[in-house]
């Protein structure tokens, strides 16, 4: 081992310790969020406790009653349904670049799925509020509406006026935003099924599609799991591309139509405006139900994609 | 036959999807990028970058105050951010190479990098904004700062990785400590690939908006003071496009589009540095 050798020159000793507190910034980063959060968080913790915040859709800045409980909603749900629009797409796109798309297409598609990624979220935000908010109400949300009129559940489901501000759209921008993480990660993990396994299926008779279904996506499924728990992750957390279009409405919306409010996007408009402790507690109680929330899912990604790579990249 | 016909046609039928799912995610691309040059150009003046804002509802005046608080902020973090990163990379690869501490740092940094930004921005407000009694350019800079490190970090371990041991091993028997085999032969080996993590991490802040809300805040005088609340663009163009006046969003368009090709000419640039150098 060089190291040992090493560690008796002064200067060495010195730039070691240099670079292991510059990684060690990481956990003091974690623990410094973790504690700074929950320290801020006291008096809300003390005053509504932990199972009444967060089941409580009390938000009434005027009376000091917080819960967390509508943002926690229009969090989920807007995950939830931009999770259900992307991993199709996603997952697709995926098996168009690895099996379908001729060689010359690969990398410039590949390249402009990743580009989508790079887009700042608040462009992805304001697209939405300028761009697409009154497509969806002029045009895609009406269809919707007279599609499902007189449908029991789905019906409700897109009831209310179609103002363009609302869950679905908020959630149609989040997918967009998901479809690129999504996808380059469940590309990566069908590109570790060795050639020699699916030549054989393909000796075996197997058309392409069957290949793909069959010995493709079996072989990357863990990979294809730890993608798409990652992008939860994201989704989980993003601000700028719901902010604009969300409405921040503190109810439990019961239709797709109505303007909800995320846990960021609270954040996003009533930090700077919290005027009593006990106010901007709630909020920093808030983000540390974000924090614990999104660090708990990246971290579950984190372990499926390293079980991922351990078996099959050996 | 049947069946033959049968698994041909759902073969076709899937494949066709799948380049469908292609189709749509190029459509998002070129609605996205395309609406943002059109309406970003018609409204790109030079007044934006060398003009301040005006009274709302005034027409004309500029954001020359967010560009140049922009690059303070960007710079300063990138200033605190890269430094940190790389060394702690260095850790990473070298010193714990091969230890549990190694992975777990690694792992950690790797959730860091997805941790909501916003999040990021409740911590710093809480640690250097409120101890300061008002909003400063400093605690924008920290917040982008911290996004920036694990990013940076990782590429540097990662990067460091692909220089093979044997080149350390060559600088070890030629008598030289460790700090100076990393420092005059590895950091060699690995620069472009370090310089593309530089250029992505920024990449990666630059459009960041959230962590900036109650940092920097926002100013809608000129200011180069990095004590006091600052503007950044990402924030004006969410105060822009939120607001009720046309010209607000006319420039929000044309600052949207400035900063979105910034950002796409970096990380293009980042790709094709890492396609030159380690794929060729």
């Amino acid at each position: 081992m060089p190291a040992q050798t090493a560690k008796k020159d002064p200067v060495d000793l010195l730039f070691s310790s240099l670079t292991g507190l510059a990684s060690f910034a990481i956990i003091l980063f974690i623990i410094g969020i973790l504690w700074v959060l929950i320290y801020e968080s006291l008096p809300a913790i003390q005053r509504f406790g932990i199972f009444h915040f967060l089941f409580s859709t009390a938000w009434d800045p005027v009376k000091e009653q917080f819960g967390a409980l509508t943002n926690i909603f229009g969090t989920l749900i807007t995950t939830l349904l931009s999770l259900l629009m992307a991993i199709p797409v996603a997952l697709g796109i995926a098996i168009f670049l690895t099996e379908v798309s001729p060689n010359f297409l690969k990398g410039p598609i590949g390249t402009a799925i990743e580009l989508l990624a790079a887009i700042p979220s608040i462009i992805y935000g304001m697209w939405g509020l300028f761009t697409l908010s009154p497509i969806m109400s002029k045009v895609v949300e009406p269809f919707l509406q007279n599609l499902t009129r007189g449908i029991p559940l789905l019906g409700l489901l897109f009831s209310g006026t179609p103002l363009g501000v609302d869950l679905l759209t908020s959630s149609v921008i989040l997918s967009i935003m998901l479809i690129p993480f999504t996808a380059s990660i469940a590309r990566d993990s069908f590109n570790l099924t060795p050639a020699v396994v699916k030549e054989s299926a393909y000796a075996l008779g197997a058309t392409q599609w069957e290949v793909v279904r069959d010995v493709v996506m079996p072989y990357a499924k863990l990979g294809v799991f730890g993608g798409i728990v990652l992008s939860l992750g994201r989704a989980l957390g993003e601000t700028m591309a719901v902010a604009f279009v969300l409405g921040n409405n503190h109810r439990i919306p019961t239709s797709l139509f109505d303007a909800a409010a995320t846990i960021t996007v609270t954040l996003a408009n009533e930090f700077t405006e919290a005027d009593q402790n006990i106010y901007l507690a709630s909020l920093f109680y808030l983000a540390l139900v974000l924090f614990v929330m999104s660090f708990i899912t990246l971290a579950v990604a984190k372990l499926f994609l390293l079980r991922a790579e351990r078996r099959y990249s050996k | 036959m049947i069946l033959e016909t049968r698994r041909k046609f759902s073969g076709a039928i899937a494949l066709s999807l799948s380049t469908l799912a292609a189709l749509t995610g190029l459509f998002w691309l070129v609605f996205i990028l395309g609406d943002v040059l059109y309406q970003g150009l018609s409204a790109l003046s030079l007044d934006l970058v060398f003009q301040d804002p005006v009274p709302a509802g005034v027409a004309g005046g500029g954001l020359r105050n967010a560009f140049v608080g922009q690059m303070l902020i960007t710079f300063t973090a990138t200033l605190i951010g890269i430094p940190v990163g790389i060394l702690g990379g260095t850790f990473l690869a070298e010193y714990a190479h091969g230890k549990m501490i190694s992975r777990i740092i690694s792992v950690l940094s790797d959730i860091m990098v997805s941790v909501p930004s916003i999040v990021i921005g409740t911590f710093i407000y809480a640690v250097l904004v409120r101890p300061a009694g008002h909003f400063n350019g400093w605690a924008g800079a920290v917040a982008l700062a911290i996004i920036m490190i694990p990013v940076v970090l990782r590429t540097t371990e990662n990067m460091l990785l692909l220089v093979p041991w044997t080149l350390r091993e060559a600088a070890f028997a030629l008598g030289a400590p460790y700090y100076k085999v990393i420092t005059q032969v590895v950091y060699r080996g690995a620069a472009t690939g370090i310089l593309t993590g530089i250029l992505l991490s920024i990449a990666r802040v630059a459009g960041e908006t959230a962590p900036l809300l109650f940092t920097s805040f926002n100013n809608s005088f000129f200011s180069s003071d990095m004590n006091g609340p600052m503007a950044s663009l990402t924030v004006s163009i969410f105060q822009y496009a939120m607001g009720p006046y046309d010209n607000w969003h006319a420039q929000a368009w044309a600052a949207s589009f400035l900063i979105t090709f910034f950002i796409l000419l970096l990380t293009i640039a980042g790709r094709l540095i890492i396609k030159w150098r380690y794929h060729s």
